[in-house]
């Protein structure tokens, strides 16, 4: 296709499919554990509000989870599909860990999942709560596996290399677990996906108060309160992401010093380095083209110290240099959302201060433009910490070369295309179902789903399960 | 021979049996409840059976990406020899999962009939695809993956083969079977007629089917052939086929007498187990026929005993809040008005 190699297109099936997946966990991490949060709320004050809240919420959760769950299954499978020398080097030391993800995280999600979402009326609120709660730990117990095996293969330790096979043997569990870049990413995305669904959240409140303003009217009590809480996350959250990031990079320039030079563009190893807030970096060249640039401040950013010394590509032999033009943009687009969240925390708690939260049009519409913003600044620091880690697997030790599978290009052809195809349908079907759900305005006693999936189906026709029907014995 | 590195795979192969056993009959019946939308098409009923399942389906689906990720840390060459070797339909079945798996969502939030009818369409076919794909991974597996140290050596197109497009017909009519008596027990009324009635035919076809695919994989190598009229083997297989007459019988008679719900359900649950069974003495103790052992495609066992410490206490665990899962939604699914 296009000319393109086996290997070329196996790496970009791979990204084609976590990049679609990944946006799907991150939105069920938060959503769980702002669920959690209202219906402990409402549980705590019966403010009615919270459990109206609740049900707009839930109903959102379940297409989400369904659409994480099911490009999830993909991803358990395509590491042997496509890295199969991958997946038999370093099966001993990652698939233990997935296969842990799964007994801890993805069963409790699923077994708890139904009697979130249809079980309100079935067992007792104290027992739905316990339900809630769990899917939501499951949600972060998953994130936690995934970030920790994900950071194994940028920071590796604990293992031992099998001279015969070539095979990584684990050897230390607690150091292979808790490699050094894993607390690191583990806070980032942590807070990432909290920042993702806060600016969902606020993006439909302030769609919302943005409408009943149009109409010349008083947005609902959910509405405003949904808004408020988005506020709150993104005020809150939004400054503690910028110093994790920071401190993440600077564990990344510990040990992926590579990495740092090609998402900074920077060529040569120096002190009292600039930084470049612009320029186009060129691999054949070596240099970066177009810079604008602040002096001192590479140093400083990177080492807290202006005459701290930055690495540069040049350092790195050509073969194991990671491809910097696209590093360079990721993570700028990345750290540019982040400031904007930032800004747009702060200027809410100052109109919260004011009074005039829910009746600045401006801030309305800032945060319903910003709403995909967690977003696009998860998928580009996503890019930037995956594909810095080229051209290995492992970083340092196993190349990304060396860990294809023997499939021919015909095969990865057909299933790319295949991809593309199905997963527009899906990511068509499931924007237009999402973006219909959050058309509609929270309002006094919204239905759940177990009330409003069956009046949904045929509009005439009402289908519920018996509480205390037949049972077993028949 | 009582060496860590002898008994742990074979602990591990067990536990991996029993999680593919789970997802096959879980996923099983729900996997045949979309296949059954080719015969049901009545709005309503497709509504009662979808909800038979709503609860439960991601935990079903959550068996299968447990068998992925046990495979890969468990058994890293299995899982780096069978799935390239089934490249494609691996991935047709995970797409088709996919279609499936967001139709179940979907096509209640549909506002018009004709996009309902397209995701009920992608529902049902996606169920039909994945069923067929899985009947065709089982009938390569079974037929054997040509590989060479540890990596596959074989075509692109391996599974395209009469004898795995039969498993995948005979895998495919097993799941609907599966479906149709989950119905017959979850519902009432004139669905549970339906699926009564369908069933008698599908119990029919299965039969046949199993009968086919034993003759056919006795006949593909002579090892199987031979494994079978060996001893100990042959005291172990020569129970199943007079078993499955049994369970058969007990089939057909539940679905004759009318008061028994539950009874076909749980027979064909039995058939299930006993094909399952029957291909596990045939295979043993190859994990990637004719040549890997589950000892060669074993992880070292630092690696398998990591797992296999929380695997015994989570295990558990999982097996009893799914219980109670189904516990929360049991008794039968009605359709309350029709406003026809």
């Amino acid at each position: 296709m296009f000319g393109l190699s086996a290997l070329f297109l196996a790496r970009f099936q791979f990204a084609f499919t976590v990049g679609f997946h990944i946006v799907f966990p991150a939105f069920s991490i938060g959503l769980a554990a702002y669920l959690a949060v209202l219906e402990g709320l409402w549980l705590k004050t019966g403010r009615s509000a919270y459990l109206d809240l609740f049900k707009y919420w839930l109903k959102i959760f379940a297409i989400v989870f369904a659409m994480g769950v099911v490009s999830g299954l993909v991803m358990s499978y395509e590491f042997g599909t496509n890295w199969s020398q991958f997946s038999q080097k370093a099966g001993p030391v990652l698939g233990p860990m997935l296969a842990y993800e799964v007994m801890t995280a993805f069963f409790l999600e699923a077994g708890f999942l139904g009697v979130m979402m249809f079980g309100l009326n079935r067992v007792g609120k104290g027992l739905h709560f316990g339900s809630t709660c769990m899917v939501s730990i499951g949600t972060l117990i998953s994130m936690t596996w995934i970030l920790s095996s994900n950071s194994w293969m940028q920071t590796p330790q604990g293992y031992i290399i099998d001279q015969a096979t070539g095979r990584f043997l684990p050897k230390d569990w607690l150091q292979i677990v808790f490699n050094p870049s894993f607390p690191y990413r583990l806070v980032h995305m942590g807070l990432a996906a909290f920042l993702c669904v806060a600016f969902i959240v606020g993006g439909v409140g302030g769609w919302h108060l943005l409408k009943a303003r149009r109409e010349g009217r008083q947005p609902s009590e959910q509405v405003r309160l949904m808004f408020s809480m988005a506020m709150w996350m993104a005020a809150i959250a939004s400054p503690i992401q910028v110093l994790a990031g920071d401190t993440q990079g600077l564990n990344t320039l510990e040990y992926q010093p590579a990495k740092i030079a090609a998402m900074e563009g920077d060529w040569e190893s120096e002190g009292r380095a600039p930084e470049i807030l612009f320029g186009i970096p060129d691999m054949e060249t070596e240099t970066t083209k177009y810079r604008v640039e602040l002096p001192l401040v590479g140093s400083l950013i990177l080492t807290h110290s202006l005459d701290g010394k930055v690495p540069g590509l040049k350092d790195y032999p050509k073969d194991i240099r990671p491809y910097s033009p696209l590093l360079f943009f990721s993570f700028r687009i990345m750290v540019a959302l982040g400031m904007l969240m930032v800004l747009v925390g702060l200027w809410s708690l100052w109109l919260r201060w004011k009074g005039r939260l829910y009746n600045t049009a401006l801030l309305h519409r800032v945060a319903l433009l910003m709403s995909p913003a967690g977003f696009i600044a998860l998928l580009c620091g996503w890019v930037t910490t995956e594909v810095g880690r080229q051209p290995f697997t492992v970083y340092g030790l196993l190349r990304t070369d060396e860990s294809a599978s023997p499939i021919s290009l015909g095969s990865i052809e057909t299933s790319m295309i295949a991809f593309v195809i199905v997963y527009f349908i899906v990511f068509a079907g499931g924007m237009g179902i999402l973006l219909n759900a959050f058309r509609h305005e929270p309002h006094n006693n919204e239905e759940g789903p177990d009330e409003h999936q069956p009046h949904m189906s045929a509009g005439t026709t009402q289908v519920s399960h018996h509480p205390h029907g037949h049972g077993l014995a028949e | 021979m009582l060496e860590s590195a002898y008994w742990l795979p074979v602990v591990w192969a067990v536990l991996a049996a029993t999680a593919i056993f789970l997802y096959v009959i879980l996923d099983g019946f729900d996997l045949g409840i979309g296949v059954l939308f080719l015969k049901e098409r009545d709005h309503d009923h497709r509504n009662v059976m979808v909800n038979t399942v709503a609860p439960v389906w991601d935990g079903n689906e959550t068996w299968m990406i447990f068998g992925g990720a046990t495979l890969y840390g468990v058994f890293p060459v299995a899982y780096g020899t069978i799935l390239p070797a089934l490249y494609l339909p691996i991935l047709f079945m995970l797409l088709a999962l996919i279609m499936r798996g967001v139709a179940f969502e979907f096509r209640f939030k549909m506002k018009s009939s004709a996009s309902q009818m397209l995701w009920d369409g992608a529902f049902c076919g996606g169920s039909i695809v994945a069923s067929f794909m899985q009947g065709i991974i089982l009938g390569t597996l079974v037929q054997g993956i040509p590989t060479k140290n540890h990596v596959f050596v074989g075509s692109s197109l391996d599974w395209f083969t009469p004898f795995a497009l039969f498993c995948g017909l005979a895998v495919t009519i097993g799941y609907t079977l599966l479906g149709a008596t989950w119905l017959i027990w979850r519902c009432e009324g004139e669905l549970q007629q339906t699926m009564r009635r369908a069933s008698y035919s599908l119990g029919v076809l299965m039969l046949l089917c199993i009968v086919a695919v034993s003759v056919w994989t006795l006949n593909l190598h002579t090892t199987y052939m031979d494994r079978w009229l060996m001893w100990p083997q042959i005291a172990l297989i020569a129970p199943v086929p007079v078993a499955t007459v049994v369970v058969a019988t007990a089939l057909f008679l539940g679905l004759r007498h009318k008061p028994s719900q539950l009874l076909p359900f749980v027979a064909t649950l039995l058939l299930f187990f006993l094909c399952f069974t029957g291909l596990g003495i045939n295979v043993w103790p190859n994990i990637v026929p004719p040549s890997i052992s589950i000892w060669e495609a074993s992880s070292p066992p630092q690696s398998q005993a990591f797992l296999l410490v929380g695997a015994m206490f989570l295990l558990p665990i999982i097996l009893a809040y799914t219980i109670y899962s189904y516990y929360v939604f049991r008794g039968k699914v009605t359709t309350e008005h029709h406003y026809h």
